[in-house]
This record gives C-alpha cells, sequence and structure tokens, in this order.
C-alpha cells in the first residue's frame, strides 16, 4: 500500500515538472513581455536592462530552474502587469473561481440527473424529445455564445440579472463570498449556466443512457413483478445501479469545469484565476502564466491520485502484494 | 407591445437612479495596470491617474492646454534653457498636506529615475529647482521649446507621503518588492481613492477640498469603474443600464446603442493613425520571392503600394465608415500635419501597376504582411482588405496576424519586412513622429523605425528640432522632413482611428482624441 502511494506520488511529481517544463519552453512563443512593460517610448538600453533583470535573456531552462527554486520556498515572484506578489492575486483571484465551479457543478450534478431519469423513464413523451434536442444545444454551442445569449435575453432584454461581475462580495478573512449577498447570488446565475451547461448535458444524457440499460435488466423486471411500486424501482433499485459511473464522471469533469471556467469569466467578466489568465496572456506576464498553470496541473494530479488511490482501496485485487506474486 | 414599453420604463428607471445619485459608472475594456504615477506610461494608467492625481498643466476634453497645478510658464527671459512655472496657490493633497515646489522637484527626480517609465520624456530635464515655494525652474540641456507638452502626463505626488510610504522609488519589479504607492494613491485630483481592486473595481469619490471645485463642473461625485474585457458584455452592461458609460464601443455595435432610448454615441476622431511600415533597408528580404535584391528599396514600388490601396473601401466596408481615410503618418491635432499632405493619397491601380513594371516587377512579387489581431480596431480585417487590394497589382501578400505581444517585437527587432503599425502623437508636435519612427534606429531614437531608412541629413535636421526655439524656422524644418518622408514614401498611411464614447444621454462630456476621459469636466443631468 505505502509502495504504491508513495511510487504514484513519485510520478504526479514527475508529471508536474514536466507540466512546468513544456509551459516555459511555450512562454517564448506568447511573446516578449518588456514590450508591454515598458510602452512606447522606451529605448533599446531599456529593452536589455529589463530583459537581463528579468532574467529573460537566459535560456528557458535555467528560467524555469529559477522559478523551481523559488516556488520551493513559496516565492511565485511578481506580476509583471500588476507588480504585487503572485500567490497573492491568486488567493484572492480562486475564491470566485471555486464559488462558480461549485455552483455549476452541483447545477450540473444535479440538474443532469433529474433530467436523466425523466428522459429516461419518459422516453417517449414529447417532453423529454424536446429535452433531448434541446441538449444538443448545449452539447454542441460554444460557452461563450451561450454566455453571449444569456446575457441578451436576461440582462438586455428582461434586465433581470446582471451582465457581469460578482455583485457585492462579503470578505471572510481571506476568503471572498458572494453567497450571502443577493446581488452576489443574482450574478451567480449567468455565468453558472454557461459554465455547467456543457456538463449538465452531457451527465444527462449519461444518466439516461444507464438507466435505459439498468431498466432493461432482470431484477427490475423482477422487482415490477413482484408488484414493487414503480417510483420505488425506479429511484431504489435502478437509480442506485446508474451513479457509479456518474460519479467517476463528475469527479474527472470537476478539473474541466475549472479549466473551462477561463472563457465563461472573460465573457461575463467575472474575477477569477481564468480572466486573470487570460490577461496574463495577453501581457506576457510569465510569473502569473507560470503559477496558474502549476496551480491547474498540481489540482488535476491531485485528483488523480485521490481517484487512484481510492480505486486501491475499492478494488481488492490492487491490494494484492506483488512482491510475493509470481503469476 | 406591453414588453417594450416595460422594457423602456425599466430602461429609463435605471438610468435616472444613476444620474440622481450622480454616480458615474464607467467601463472601459482595460484595467490601470499600477496606481504609481510613474511606473507605467500607458492609456488606461495614465486616464485613471488623472482623476486622483495632477499635472502641472493638462489638456482638456478637446485637447487644448489647460493649467493645473502650473498657473502659467514661460522661458527664462535670459536663458532659453530654462522654464520656469509658476505653481498655483493654496493647493492641498487629499491628507490636507501643502502642495509646494517641493513636490515638483521630488516628482520629477521621481519621474527621472532609472525604474520609471516617463523617464523619455524628461530626458532633455538636467535639473529641477524650487526657486521659493511656488516656483520652479526646468534646466534642460538646450533650448527644449516644448518642453511643456512632454509634462501634461506627468503627475505631482506629495513627497512627505512617498516618504512617509516607502514609496520614494519607482516599484522595481524585479527586485521582488511592491510598494505601497502602486495599490495606494494620494494626490490633489478632483477624486480621491475609496477602493481598488485591481481588474475588478476602483471606487473614486470626489475631493470636497478641490482647488478647481467652482471652475469646473464636478457634477460626477462618486465614479465606480469596472474594466469588462469583451466587448460584447460591456456593450450589453451599457444597453442593460448597469454601467453609464463605456468607451472602446465596437464599430459594429454603434447602431445598436445610437438607437437604443436613453443613450447616445459619441464620436470623435482619435489620436491614432494607422499605417504600414516597410523594410527597404535590407539588401534582401526574408520573406520575399525575389531573390538577390529587395524591392521595397525602389520608392516606385512603395509608391505602387500605396496607391493600390483604396482607403475610402476600407473606411466603407472594414470600418463601417468609422475612420478618416490618411495620407500621412501624423493625427490632424499634430504641429506639422497639412491637410494638402492628408489629402495626397490616391487610388489609381493602373498608375500602380505601370510604376510596378517600371521597377522591374511587372509580374509582380510575393510578401508578407506581419499584421496584429488585437491592438487597433479591427486591424487583421484592416490587413485582410489590403491583402486583396494589393494583389490587384501583382503583389501576392501572405498574411501573418498574431496577438500584439507576438507582433510588435518583429518590429522592434527588424524581423518584419510588412508591417502593420499605428502611433499616437501624446506630445501634439511632430518631432515625436520623427524620433521614433524616421530617426535612423539607434540607441535615442529610432526605437520603432522597422523600415530602415537612414538619411544622415534628415537625422540631423530631427535633432536640431529639440533645441530650435526659433518656432517659425522649427516648423519650417518639420516641414522638410515631412517632405523627405513623403516623397519617399517611408510608410502607407492608412486612417486615423475614430474614437466612440457610448453613455446614457445623462452624461454630458467632448471626447477627448487621447481617449481618456476626465470626469472633472463631466456635466450630468
Amino acid at each position: 500500500m505505502l509502495a504504491y502511494i508513495i511510487r504514484r506520488v513519485f510520478q504526479s511529481l514527475l508529471v508536474l515538472l514536466i507540466v512546468g517544463l513544456v509551459a516555459f519552453s511555450m512562454f517564448a512563443f506568447v511573446g516578449d513581455p518588456v514590450d508591454n512593460m515598458l510602452g512606447q517610448e522606451r529605448t533599446q538600453a531599456d529593452i536589455e536592462r529589463l530583459r537581463q533583470q528579468l532574467g529573460l535573456d537566459r535560456p528557458f531552462i535555467v528560467q524555469y530552474w529559477r522559478f523551481l527554486e523559488q516556488a520551493a520556498q513559496g516565492n511565485f515572484g511578481l506580476s509583471y502587469r500588476q507588480g504585487r506578489p503572485v500567490a497573492e492575486i491568486l488567493m484572492e483571484r480562486l475564491p470566485a473561481t471555486l464559488e462558480l465551479a461549485f455552483i455549476s457543478g452541483v447545477l450540473a450534478l444535479f440538474g443532469g440527473i433529474a433530467l436523466g431519469i425523466f428522459t429516461a423513464i419518459r422516453r417517449r413523451g414529447t417532453a423529454a424529445n424536446m429535452i433531448m434536442t434541446l441538449s444538443l444545444i448545449g452539447v454542441s454551442l460554444p460557452t461563450f455564445l451561450i454566455g453571449i445569449l444569456l446575457i441578451y435575453v436576461f440582462s438586455v432584454e428582461l434586465g433581470w440579472l446582471p451582465s457581469f461581475g460578482r455583485g457585492e462580495v462579503t470578505d471572510l478573512g481571506g476568503w471572498t463570498t458572494g453567497f450571502l449577498t443577493a446581488s452576489g447570488l443574482k450574478a451567480l446565475i449567468l455565468p453558472a449556466i454557461t459554465l455547467g451547461l456543457y456538463q449538465m448535458t452531457l451527465i444527462m444524457r449519461l444518466v439516461r443512457t444507464e438507466m435505459l440499460e439498468v431498466l432493461r435488466m432482470d431484477y427490475i423486471r423482477f422487482a415490477r413483478a413482484r408488484g414493487i411500486r414503480e417510483k420505488s424501482v425506479n429511484f431504489r433499485h435502478a437509480l442506485k445501479n446508474t451513479l457509479v459511473p456518474v460519479i467517476t464522471i463528475t469527479g474527472l469533469q470537476l478539473g474541466s469545469i475549472i479549466a473551462f471556467a477561463i472563457i465563461t469569466e472573460t465573457v461575463f467578466q467575472w474575477p477569477g484565476v481564468g480572466l486573470l489568465f487570460i490577461n496574463a496572456v495577453q501581457f506576457v506576464d510569465i510569473p502569473v502564466m507560470a503559477a496558474y498553470l502549476m496551480m491547474i496541473s498540481v489540482m488535476f494530479v491531485g485528483i488523480n491520485l485521490i481517484v487512484d488511490m481510492l480505486y486501491f482501496a475499492i478494488d481488492p485485487r490492487l491490494r494484492v502484494d506483488r512482491t510475493a506474486g509470481g503469476h | 407591445m406591453t414588453k417594450t414599453a416595460i422594457l423602456a420604463a425599466a430602461l429609463l428607471a435605471s438610468t435616472s437612479i444613476g444620474a440622481s445619485a450622480e454616480t458615474l459608472r464607467w467601463a472601459r475594456a482595460g484595467d490601470s495596470l499600477t496606481l504609481d504615477p510613474h511606473a507605467q506610461n500607458e492609456g488606461p494608467t495614465h486616464t485613471l491617474a488623472h482623476q486622483i492625481y495632477e499635472p502641472l498643466i493638462i489638456r482638456d476634453m478637446t485637447g487644448a492646454f489647460q493649467p493645473a497645478l502650473a498657473t502659467d510658464w514661460a522661458p527664462k527671459a535670459d536663458d532659453p534653457n530654462i522654464w520656469v512655472f509658476n505653481l498655483r496657490q493654496g493647493v492641498k493633497y487629499h491628507d490636507g498636506s501643502d502642495f509646494t515646489a517641493e513636490d515638483v522637484v521630488f516628482s520629477i527626480t521621481r519621474a527621472k529615475s532609472d525604474n520609471s517609465n516617463m523617464k523619455e520624456l524628461l530626458s532633455s530635464v538636467v535639473e529641477v529647482r524650487a526657486v521659493d515655494d511656488h516656483t520652479v525652474e526646468f534646466v534642460t540641456d538646450g533650448p527644449n521649446p516644448i518642453l511643456p507638452s512632454n509634462l501634461t502626463n506627468l503627475f505631482m505626488m506629495d513627497k512627505g507621503w512617498a516618504e512617509a510610504n516607502d514609496s520614494v522609488a519607482v516599484q522595481d519589479i524585479e527586485g521582488g518588492q511592491t510598494t505601497f504607492a502602486s495599490t495606494n494613491a494620494m494626490g490633489t485630483g478632483a477624486y480621491k481613492l475609496v477602493s481598488r481592486e485591481p481588474d475588478v473595481k476602483t471606487v473614486l469619490t470626489q475631493n470636497e477640498n478641490y482647488w478647481g471645485k467652482d471652475d469646473f463642473p464636478m457634477d460626477v461625485t462618486e465614479i465606480v469603474y469596472t474594466p469588462i474585457q469583451n466587448a460584447a458584455t460591456r456593450v450589453a452592461a451599457l444597453l442593460s443600464g448597469e454601467v453609464d458609460f463605456i468607451q472602446d464601443v465596437p464599430v459594429q455595435d454603434l447602431g445598436r446603442v445610437g438607437e437604443t432610448e436613453g443613450l447616445v454615441v459619441k464620436t470623435a476622431p482619435q489620436n491614432r493613425v494607422i499605417f504600414f511600415g516597410m523594410n527597404m533597408g535590407a539588401d534582401d528580404l526574408a520573406n520575399d520571392n525575389v531573390e538577390g535584391k529587395n524591392p521595397l528599396a525602389d520608392v516606385r514600388v512603395r509608391k505602387a503600394m500605396s496607391m493600390a490601396i483604396n482607403r475610402d473601401a476600407i473606411k466603407q466596408v472594414v470600418m463601417r465608415g468609422q475612420s478618416q481615410p490618411a495620407g500621412m503618418i501624423a493625427p490632424p491635432f499634430v504641429n506639422g500635419w497639412t491637410a494638402e499632405m492628408d489629402s495626397s493619397a490616391k487610388t489609381d491601380s493602373d498608375a500602380a501597376k505601370a510604376l510596378m513594371a517600371e521597377a522591374g516587377y511587372a509580374d509582380g512579387f510575393s510578401i508578407q504582411l506581419d499584421c496584429p489581431n488585437d491592438r487597433y480596431v479591427n486591424d487583421e480585417a484592416i490587413c485582410q482588405a489590403a491583402v486583396g487590394m494589393l494583389a490587384q497589382i501583382g503583389v501576392t501578400v501572405n498574411l501573418d496576424a498574431k496577438p500584439k505581444a507576438q507582433h510588435f517585437p518583429l518590429i522592434t527587432n527588424d524581423q518584419t519586412d510588412f508591417y502593420m503599425l499605428g502611433w499616437g502623437v501624446p506630445t501634439y508636435d511632430s518631432e515625436y513622429v520623427f524620433n521614433f519612427l524616421v530617426h535612423t534606429r539607434g540607441e535615442e531614437r529610432g526605437s520603432w523605425n522597422g523600415t530602415g531608412f537612414s538619411n544622415t541629413d534628415v537625422d540631423a535636421m530631427i535633432v536640431s528640432l529639440a533645441s530650435e526655439t526659433d518656432l517659425e524656422k522649427r516648423n519650417e524644418t518639420i516641414q522638410s522632413i515631412w517632405n523627405v518622408v513623403q516623397e519617399e514614401q517611408l510608410y502607407i498611411p492608412i486612417h486615423h482611428q475614430v474614437l466612440n464614447w457610448g453613455m446614457s444621454n445623462a452624461v454630458g462630456t467632448e471626447v477627448s482624441p487621447e481617449d481618456d476621459p476626465k470626469f472633472k469636466f463631466f456635466t450630468m443631468n
């Protein structure tokens, strides 16, 4: 067990290092930060001085090593764009993204399961067919278009919901939340729908397929034959058995919700890490880009590690001590 | 019918609430990069700083000089190397301390320091000294007739405040230190900083003790500034009444905003001209199909290419009427601009073809055009239009459009043969254009001259502008330099950009050519 975990942790670290290496080799192609930092009136001497100061004249391997050295000490440098510590900026922006991702995830999970069950049980009904057709929109329309359509309908035409920003936020000692004010909650609705729609339709279609599969099983037929109420058959017997793959998918999709947030945050001017990253790319703010990419990869690698360990706990076959095995 | 009535009522209600509170909710694409007034020489950063800090001289909403912290200024009678500024009396900073000559000396010295981004504007200044509490002398390295126009974005900080808060030096990002002055602001301006979350929201409130309280409208009592990057969202926020005033209205949405009841679009020519540059200096171009020589080195080819561009078509089709075709690379406000030169660009593809044949390129050639795609209004679309127009005279153009962060280094590092560039002239004088775009590329000047053009006579004339005090003679030199630029077809001018501001009709302002609203001039009703 311990050896397995140590091995997995070691592999995860290796993945992180490679992600960082690839990221740093790409930064050279994003553009030159010095140009943005100095403005149009700079002289050649200024450019060289700053480039040298920032270490941009050195090969990317050296820049990467310096980044790792400092990151290991918890220092991610200063943002070229804002001139403030990157760690501080990320911590400021993270709550917005996590709250949005959380609400979107909840929406996708519960909305997806409910609609999935409905369309499976009433699979020949008009409503179910309409939902299935509409779900194609969720799968195929790009996120930014959905966002802009929602803004047009609910902000411009109806005037019900704000078109941008996070509303009033409350500061709970380092964590800003929009959950505690009416305007904060209202501001969450449109971005959460935009971000969660794709995952919701995905989960809905998954639940529907699984349900249809399970409903054909013998034990469901026998349950019906035993005279158990339809509701009980559907929800207690069938649904339970469809949820295992749904939970797996949801776990894996959590990472991509946070990653997809980049587009949603840009459309709604949502002050999270995704918007921060887009700004960083446009300005070639290397410290922010590097820290964001490392943060996202730590998250993905972490989720995978946890999933792996859960499998280990669930699947007894993995627990067999391999040194003793001889098959 | 009812629905539209409700909508109209809702819109009216929301705009009237905004007006009665006299809060102006303002959105534009980008945020200020820092509150430190000397750390960045950049539009949105200066715009925010202008509300809180003040320079000695400002430009009003039409671009004309207006006294701010200086009441009057003139070269010293017996020494042309010295400018004397008389400072406004009784001005107080937001914290109540007095504005004095000492603060001017401190601020200018700070702006000249190594980490400052404003130091190029002060390169001619050798020394700043306080004569008494309200008189300051600027000593320059030679007579500098246009020094005042370099000072309109140079903000005055309080020496005591900077010293008390460890912000004497301009922030040095690599040094790893953050400074108090980059996240806090304390000036003499009409508005005080209440709160600020970078890229999210900045709130300013009126300075009750502002020296000019009775001289300016000062109708706006509170400013809420939210950057909204996405153009569609920015327009939606204006249409839904969530903001009262937006900059950077996309040209395709102008009609929609203008037709909405309660909203207006105001338009004015911007201080920015868009043009193409050509690498005429290289012996052979990297990305063309002509071996052993450089087609762009021939002035006939450059002239032919300029004639191939149909500026009116670009204006009508690409810009939806929102541009002003240009014949020279200086905006119309600039000293040295003439209507004659600006209207000199003619479209004539037959004459262009004849010139190409004369130069030995009857069959044309191919070349790569580098173009930004996130810097100017419809930049990539302009380049696409030019590709089609140049094809008519046999010039096959491969378009390579990139984000600005990758595009601009190509120009400054001599890695492009044919490129788009836009230029604004903050000093409103042609010397600025010549220094950066015409002078031979070197240490001090010519940093944006990607053409390889180098003419020692022209260089000498450009250098002489800095110290020529006889304004008539100086203007003559400016004209002769322009004549060379035009004759050599150094650049292919396209158009002057037009600025659009969208606002609730309660807001009253003119559109400033610098795209920098100064809210003390705004009226609200």
